[in-house]
């Protein structure tokens, strides 16, 4: 069995402390510090990376909550708007029907103080034309027209009646 | 067995002591110079986002480090290059031995012997230095009848003491056994021809798959092993 060879033992032995011990130095001050260091700042980028992601969340929200609060109050303010406006609005028709009807109520009874007036004077012809319609009668019956005032006033005698 | 031999490329010698450059060397060498070829040119970038190179050095890192944390807990972060050097050495070797006409380190148990050796008389200088003579009460576990108590020292003495001896000839045989069971295969399809050995081809080929298993899981027995004794003497149950 070749392991079994004590000869070969020392040259074994020998080698296997200089490979190890270089190795482990190498390892040991170079090879590692890198890997370790490396994995580490690895770590803190991701780290402050996800930090940063958070803040910039919590900047989002706190965007978005306060879009949410001013869209609020914009449509407070545009019900507010369309409240008052349309009061003024109906303020303003209901102030416009009141003079509407009070100029129809003037216009009507202007209407109808001409009217009683055109009645009142067609009345009063009338009555004219009655008297010289007796008269021209009476003159046509009689052969003797009376005076206007004789027929006024029979008229007026008629009429009484 | 041909492919345990050692051969000595540079015969040397040192102070009455034999360093002759041997294959055994050589491939503790390439293993060296593997190790850190990858973890170096993989990381020579640091980049932020790695590319394949730097994720397998990262994740080797990486690896390690929660097997660490896992069985020794923070407080062996002090340790962490000494069991990342012992587990990448034995990966390397064992892999570098799967590959054909190579030469396989750590099939021989004077090596793992060794590296187990290391790991039980550092963590034995550790728990002294850590606990002083209290390092001793690792021997005498917690809720044993005190009739039971001397017999119970002595199996805990025995296996502290065999440790090492179970770390290194589980390595060692783990690595021998399966290269020469793949060099008796092979034989055998040399043996049966054309005709015949297509079977033990079939076989050779599912077997090199669960051996590199095995030099990976080895690897990491090691290491894990080696973590779970550096527990033991820093926390001391």
């Amino acid at each position: 069995m070749p392991q079994l060879v004590f000869a070969d033992f020392a040259p074994q032995l020998v080698w296997l402390a200089i490979t190890f011990t270089l190795l482990y130095l190498i390892l040991a001050r170079v090879a590692l510090p890198r890997i370790a260091t490396t994995l580490e700042k690895r770590r803190d980028v991701i780290a402050n990376d996800l930090d940063e992601a958070g803040s910039l969340k919590r900047q989002a929200e706190e965007a978005l909550k306060a879009y949410e609060a001013a869209l609020a109050a914009a449509r407070g303010r545009a019900l507010a708007i369309v409240a008052e406006t349309r009061q003024q609005l109906t303020a303003q028709a209901d102030n416009e029907k009141a003079a509407m009807q009070a100029s129809l109520a003037k216009r009507t009874a202007e209407a109808e103080a001409r009217i009683t007036a055109a009645k009142t004077a067609a009345m009063a012809n009338v009555r004219q034309i009655a008297s010289d319609t007796a008269a021209a009668i009476v003159g046509k019956l009689l052969g003797d027209t009376p005076d206007g005032a004789a027929a006024n006033s029979a008229v007026d005698a008629a009429l009484k009646r | 067995m041909a492919q345990f031999e050692i051969r000595r490329y540079i015969p040397m010698e040192a102070g009455g002591i034999d360093v002759s450059f041997t294959n055994s060397s050589l491939f503790m060498v390439i293993a060296l110079m593997g190790i850190t070829l990858f973890l170096i040119l993989g990381m020579r970038r640091q980049a932020l986002v790695p590319s394949r190179w730097q994720s397998m050095a990262e994740l080797s890192y990486e690896f390690v480090a929660n097997m660490m944390r896992d069985t020794v807990g923070t407080s062996g972060q002090k340790f962490f290059p000494f069991v990342f050097t012992l587990f990448m050495f034995v990966l390397f070797t064992n892999m570098l031995g799967m590959i054909p006409y190579s030469f396989t380190v750590t099939s021989h148990i004077i090596v793992t012997f060794a590296l187990a050796c290391l790991v039980f008389i550092g963590v034995t200088v550790l728990g002294f230095i850590k606990h002083g003579a209290g390092y001793l009460k690792l021997f005498v576990p917690h809720g044993v009848p005190v009739a039971l108590l001397p017999l119970i020292v002595v199996i805990e003495i025995i296996s502290y003491l065999s440790r090492p001896i179970s770390l290194s000839v589980r390595l060692f045989a783990n690595m021998m056994a399966g290269h020469t069971m793949l060099k008796v295969f092979g034989g055998f399809i040399v043996m049966l021809g054309f005709l015949g050995g297509w079977l033990p081809l079939a076989f050779s080929v599912a077997f090199i798959g669960l051996e590199i298993l095995v030099a990976f899981l080895q690897a990491y027995v090691f290491a894990v092993l080696t973590c779970i004794y550096l527990n033991d003497a820093l926390h001391l149950h």
